[in-house]
């Protein structure tokens, strides 16, 4: 088994009109047996973007703190609110420097740009190869269904009460069709005036 | 010791502080993880001006496509490109760094960088590395001394070629050019001839797929053909997948407003990082 | 003190090893929909091993009866062994029955119990059986030692993680609060049939080229071909 998969959990963000969703599941386990149906694997970063980690758990918030700390810095020295951008910068430098004893993290990346608010979703292997694609990322060990998933129930433009049902229909479904991910869900929807969450119905088995 | 005010001295270059625990994860079992790679089709050929690079745009792990529009022809100079197969990530730090000493030596030299310049640099780079950076390189550019091609595998060694190809999909771009390359081609026929290659790759390689990137470099000036050729596109989808709102159980929600403040940006000049 | 590391391991240097690994993965995708009185399977049409595609266009559907289709992706050439002695026995059993044709059922469990026979070497497929029975439509499922297992819809092969979600959700209805009452027609399922082929054919380097479906209902089989990406 890949240490990727001993937590289990999955991070999915995409694109929408004027906004952007990322969601992820509350399982916590240890291989196939399940400790917590209450950890979540996405962080607020500022305002208007957040960051959602798939992989080792211990990593995920070592990961969370080190970028944190160095965001901080950042906006402490500029006097300014980091832009997605940058923020996908850095964390990819981050995860570049660990190539060769790398944290077993695929970060997502979503959030709206600070001032134009422009919207902006990005994913990473573990060692810090961006993609930025104009619809949807997917990590963690459900990829493939969520992928499947996503292919097919994307469209562009949604408005953002749409987007949360698609975003939370290929969520949901994929990861019912994985041992070691669900048991409970969260979506975050990010919008210009307001960042609204909410926690799903889901199975928890 | 860690503060705001004196905060830790970053070292520079790689950081090794999880190896051992990550050998000892490996030993206990665990499957180390794929990164992602390009499985790639990149190919380089010189013409009568100057040098063609192309590239297809998929990036894989393992059977999964990760990205369908990737980037793999690199900037490294105005001069200078460079196409990348192997580990993604390896390909795209190795060029931008590179790319920054060439700046640098530029500055220095106060003239343009020489294409064997960037050849050595890259080459010393990747065999410090005893092929464990695993990028392979496609490297073109035009200098005082005229058009360059060449190929830079994962250890170091390098080849200088008229026209070469690199990659999951090399053998299938090969066989385009060894039967249609002949020495001072025209523009127009140069890019036919490097669209077909990496289109042998793209429709013969599983490796390599979706869209094809070129790049000139000529004597005076470089044109970035980004898809230049939108060789798949998505099919249609026959259903709508619209969803009725509502349709998802919702147990909670919880709602962050904020006052939008429209900044305006009038007054900053954009910095120039060409 | 000579602790358990110290003792030698059974492998030991020098003694010579040999392996043989008949197996080789040739990909590709299959799906049914079993309706009230239709079944819709469908299968792509690459043929591929490691990053090499051998064709574009390979059926992996074969019709045994006029109201049984089975599809089989996998290794290939455990597919068409497979199948070329089922389609025997199928003729077998019309030709010791005076030209009654075999039932789906009937050929579901003859599946099943001749995958089982290779219990410890194993054919290296993934079968999914699809027809109509008494006028109803049926899915049956395999694993590669004939576990048999009916379903309403099933997908199979390479990108059957990326397929069978999504079936769920539009025919199983899963995780949907108010459930729309849009009715499972031939139409409907083949039209969404030909939806998953194109979100995989996407996303899967091992499925593309073309996707073969394969209609059963009371009149028989008919067949359509629709194409996808190439690379």
């Amino acid at each position: 088994m890949s240490i990727m998969a001993y937590n289990g959990g999955c991070v999915v963000a995409m694109k929408g009109k004027e906004c952007v969703a990322i969601a992820t599941d509350l399982r916590f386990g240890l291989q196939a047996q399940t400790i917590d149906t209450n950890f979540e694997k996405v962080f607020p970063v500022n305002k208007h973007m957040y960051l959602g980690l798939a992989g080792l758990q211990t990593d995920i918030i070592t990961v969370y703190k080190r970028l944190m700390f160095r965001k901080n810095l950042y906006e402490i020295r500029e006097n300014r609110v980091m832009q997605p951008e940058r923020f996908a910068a850095m964390l990819s430098s981050f995860l570049y420097e660990h190539r060769f004893g790398p944290y077993f993290i695929e970060p997502v990346i979503a959030g709206l740009d600070p001032k134009t608010f422009k919207p902006f979703i990005c994913n990473m292997d573990l060692i810090g190869c961006a993609n930025m694609p104009d619809d949807f990322v997917v990590a963690g060990t459900c990829e493939e269904q969520l992928f499947g998933m996503c292919e097919t129930l994307w469209r562009e433009n949604m408005e953002p009460d749409d987007l949360f049902e698609t975003i939370s229909q290929a969520m949901l479904n994929a990861f019912d069709r994985d041992a070691i991910s669900g048991w409970g869900a969260k979506v975050y929807i990010i919008e210009k005036d307001k960042v609204t969450i909410r926690k799903l119905k889901t199975r928890m088995d | 010791m860690n503060s705001v005010l004196a905060p830790e001295i970053e070292q520079h270059g790689f950081n090794f502080s999880n190896c051992r625990r990550n050998e000892k994860l490996i030993h206990d079992g665990f499957k180390p993880p794929k990164a992602t790679k390009t499985g790639t089709t990149i190919v380089g050929i010189i013409y009568k001006h100057g040098v063609i690079l192309g590239a297809d745009t998929r990036a894989t792990s393992g059977n999964i496509v990760s990205d369908k529009n990737c980037e793999k022809i690199h900037f490294l100079a105005k001069n200078m490109y460079c196409c990348g197969a192997g580990t993604a990530a390896d390909t795209e730090m190795t060029t931008k760094m590179i790319a920054s000493q060439l700046e640098l030596h530029r500055l220095n030299t106060n003239r343009v960088v020489p294409v064997p310049c960037a050849s050595t640099l890259l080459k010393q780079y990747l065999f410090r590395y005893q092929g464990h950076v695993s990028a392979a390189l496609v490297l073109g550019g035009v200098d005082n001394q005229g058009p360059h091609i060449y190929c830079i595998y994962p250890h170091g060694s390098t080849d200088k070629l008229p026209y070469a190809t690199m990659g999951s999909g090399s053998l299938a771009a090969m066989s385009v050019f060894e039967s249609r390359w002949k020495p001072d081609m025209e523009e127009e026929e140069g890019k036919k001839l490097v669209r077909d290659a990496i289109a042998a790759g793209i429709f013969n390689d599983l490796g390599s797929g979706s869209n094809v990137d070129l790049c000139i470099i000529r004597k005076d000036s470089t044109q970035y053909l980004r898809n230049y050729e939108l060789a798949n596109e998505k099919g249609v989808r026959n259903l709508d997948y619209t969803y009725k709102r509502g349709t998802t159980g919702v147990l909670s929600v919880k709602k962050i407003a904020f006052d939008v403040v429209e900044e305006s940006t009038s007054g900053i000049e954009k910095m120039d990082t060409n | 003190m000579l602790g358990i590391n110290q003792f030698p391991e059974y492998q030991v240097p020098g003694a010579v090893q040999h392996q043989f690994n008949p197996y080789e993965n040739n990909g590709g995708s299959i799906v049914a929909i079993a309706g009230d009185n239709f079944a819709v399977i469908g299968a792509d049409t690459r043929l591929s091993a490691g990053y090499n595609i051998f064709t574009r266009n390979h059926s992996k559907l074969f019709q045994l009866t006029s109201s049984a289709v089975l599809a089989s992706c996998g290794n290939w050439c455990d597919s068409d062994t497979l199948t070329s002695i089922l389609q025997t026995r199928v003729r077998q059993y019309s030709d010791t029955h005076e030209n009654k044709e075999i039932s789906l059922n009937a050929i579901a469990q003859l599946l099943s119990t001749m995958m089982y026979g290779r219990r410890f070497f194993p054919y290296y497929v993934s079968n999914i059986l699809a027809g109509i029975y008494e006028g109803k439509g049926y899915v049956y499922s395999y694993d590669p030692i004939g576990h048999c297992e009916r379903h309403t819809y099933r997908a199979g092969g390479s990108s059957s993680a990326l397929l069978q979600p999504i079936l769920d959700n539009q025919i199983g209805l899963k995780n949907m609060e108010e459930k729309p009452t849009i009715p499972l027609t031939v139409d409907r399922a083949v039209k969404l049939v030909t939806d998953t082929f194109i979100s995989a054919a996407e996303r899967d380097i091992y499925t593309g080229d073309g996707v073969k479906i394969s209609i059963i209902t009371e009149n028989g089989v008919e067949e359509r071909q629709i194409p996808l990406r190439k690379d």
